[in-house]
């Protein structure tokens, strides 16, 4: 059985709540002067913050919030998140890929956003 | 580790798991206390993280470096009320295709000298 797309919306508002939750004050979070300063199109969310979203698509699918017991990604393309009240919308799907000896599921993750991949080699292995 | 901290994380995330917000909750699923949500692990990598950053010897341009790649094991979630000590470490260094590669590991232990987490991050420096 594979993981069914789950959408996140993710405005401003939310980066904000969240490089205050995890400490990561980096102004390219919050900021679209400095973000463009730095090459970007404007502001872009948190690399972990997509993380957190694809981690639970991954137990909320599971039904167990600490399920996870090896998880990876490469960040490779930045979700931007324009100032608008709507925001921006990442899309999370997943496969089961194998199942190791011990029964664990592991799954290859992907997440989209405008119809990009932003994540590669996503993959997490949950406890049977 | 703190409840609160745990809770604002979880909040920040919108993951609304009674067992990341809820003693009693968790404790019912086994837990000795409320559990973060996996990528919490990252707010414990972040001092590390800043020092190395930061670190004249390794004269990194902060502008320059971008989160390519995360990865986490876990032997257990972390939990409220628990200490642990972290310690990062480089692992490699690596040049190629006109950037530098910087890894990195966090390993996250228990007072009961319990490895808990472990915690691996790929920083992209970008050339000239």
């Amino acid at each position: 059985m594979d993981l069914p797309a789950r959408t996140f919306r993710i405005t401003r508002t939310d980066l904000v709540r969240y490089a205050g939750a995890s400490g990561d004050y980096n102004p390219i979070h919050w900021s679209d002067r400095i973000a463009r300063s730095v090459g970007l199109p404007g502001v872009i969310a948190h690399g972990m913050y997509t993380m957190a979203l694809v981690a639970r698509a991954v137990t909320g699918w599971v039904g167990d919030p600490a399920a996870i017991i090896e998880y990876r990604v490469r960040f490779t393309r930045p979700v931007v998140v324009p100032d608008t009240d709507e925001g921006t919308e990442l899309v999370v799907t997943g496969v089961v890929k194998s199942t190791t000896e011990e029964g664990a599921r592991v799954l290859d993750l992907t997440a989209t956003c405008q119809g990009e991949k932003v994540l590669a080699q996503a993959r997490a292995t949950v406890r049977a | 580790m703190g409840r609160e901290k745990i809770r604002e994380f979880a909040v920040a995330i919108g993951a609304d798991d009674p067992v990341y917000l809820d003693p009693e909750a968790a404790r019912a699923a086994g837990h000795p206390d409320v559990i973060a949500p996996p990528t919490f692990a990252i707010v414990l990598c972040q001092w590390g993280i800043e020092t190395l950053i930061g670190d004249p010897g390794l004269g990194l341009d902060f502008d320059r470096v971008v989160h390519g790649e995360q990865r986490f094991r876990y032997v257990r979630p972390l939990h409220a009320g628990e200490r642990v000590t972290r310690t990062t470490t480089i692992e490699e260094i690596t040049f190629r295709v006109g950037n530098h590669f910087l890894n990195t590991r966090t390993d996250m232990v228990a007072d009961d000298g319990e490895l808990v987490v472990t915690a691996w991050l790929m920083f992209v420096v970008r050339g000239e």
